[in-house]
C-alpha cells in the first residue's frame, strides 16, 4: 500500500464483528473502495467473501461513503480521500 | 423469550394491517444490552411488495446512525406476512443479520384474520428458533 493512501474508518456491523476480533470500528486504506476491500482482507481475513460475489457488492450489503450508498458514486471505483468514512450495513430484507 | 408491552405489539399489527397486501416492516429499537424494546420505528418496505421487504438503504443508514447516536440497538425487527404463516421463510433466514435481535413476523393473511398469529424467532447462522412472547 502507498504512503499517499490515507487510512479511514470502516463501521462495521455486528454480523461482521467476529472477524474484526468484536471490534465495531476499524481502520483500513486504499484510494479506492475495491483497495479497502482488499485491504480490510490482508487484516481481517474472510472478509472479503462477505462483501463481494463475483467481484461486485454484493446485492444485500450495503456500503455507505459518508453519506452516499457506493452504488451511487462508482460502486468499487468510488475515490476514496483523507477524512472519509465508510459503513458496512447488511441490507433488513426478506420476504414471503 | 421476549418480552413486550401490549401498545408495542398494537402497533405493529395496526402497521401490518394498514400496509396489507404488501408486507409491512420495522424496528423496535431499545437501550444497548436491554433485551427491552422501548422504541417504535416503522420503515417503509421499499419492496412495495406482498412477497418481500427490504428497508430503503439510505433509510437504514440514517437508522443505524441515530440508534448509535442514541446508545441503542434493533432488539426487534419485524415484517408481516401476507399470505403465508408468520414463519421464517427461506428468503428471512438467508438475509438475516441481526443474531442479537427478535426476528417478529405477524400473518395477516384472511384465514388468520381471527388468529392474531404473531411470533418471535431467533435467526443465527442460518438456524432458526422460536422463542415464547410475553406481553407486558
Amino acid at each position: 500500500m502507498s504512503v499517499s493512501t490515507p487510512e479511514i474508518d470502516i463501521r462495521i456491523p455486528t454480523i461482521l464483528r467476529p472477524y474484526t476480533g468484536g471490534e465495531k470500528s476499524v481502520q483500513a486504506s486504499g484510494a479506492t473502495l475495491a483497495e479497502v476491500i482488499q485491504d480490510l482482507e490482508r487484516r481481517f481475513p474472510g472478509m472479503e467473501e462477505r462483501l463481494l460475489e463475483d467481484g461486485k457488492l454484493r446485492r444485500f450489503v450495503n456500503v455507505y461513503l459518508n453519506d452516499e450508498d457506493v452504488r451511487f458514486i462508482g460502486s468499487l471505483n468510488a475515490v476514496i480521500s483523507a477524512g472519509d468514512n465508510i459503513t458496512i450495513l447488511p441490507a433488513v430484507a426478506g420476504g414471503a | 423469550m421476549l418480552s413486550i408491552s401490549q401498545e408495542l405489539v398494537d402497533a405493529i399489527w395496526a402497521h401490518a394491517r394498514a400496509d396489507h397486501p404488501d408486507e409491512a416492516c420495522g424496528v423496535i429499537a431499545g437501550p444497548v444490552g436491554s433485551d427491552t424494546p422501548t422504541r417504535y420505528i416503522p420503515m417503509r418496505n421499499a419492496a412495495m411488495s406482498p412477497t418481500f421487504y427490504e428497508f430503503d438503504p439510505m433509510e437504514l443508514l440514517k437508522l443505524y446512525r441515530e440508534m448509535d447516536d442514541r446508545d441503542e440497538e434493533p432488539i426487534v425487527i419485524y415484517h408481516s406476512h401476507t399470505s403465508t404463516e408468520a414463519h421464517p421463510s427461506r428468503t428471512d433466514i438467508t438475509y438475516a443479520s441481526e443474531p442479537g435481535a427478535h426476528y417478529v413476523l405477524v400473518s395477516t393473511r384472511e384465514e388468520l384474520a381471527g388468529a392474531n398469529e404473531f411470533r418471535s424467532f431467533r435467526i443465527v447462522d442460518g438456524v432458526v428458533t422460536e422463542e415464547p412472547v410475553q406481553i407486558r
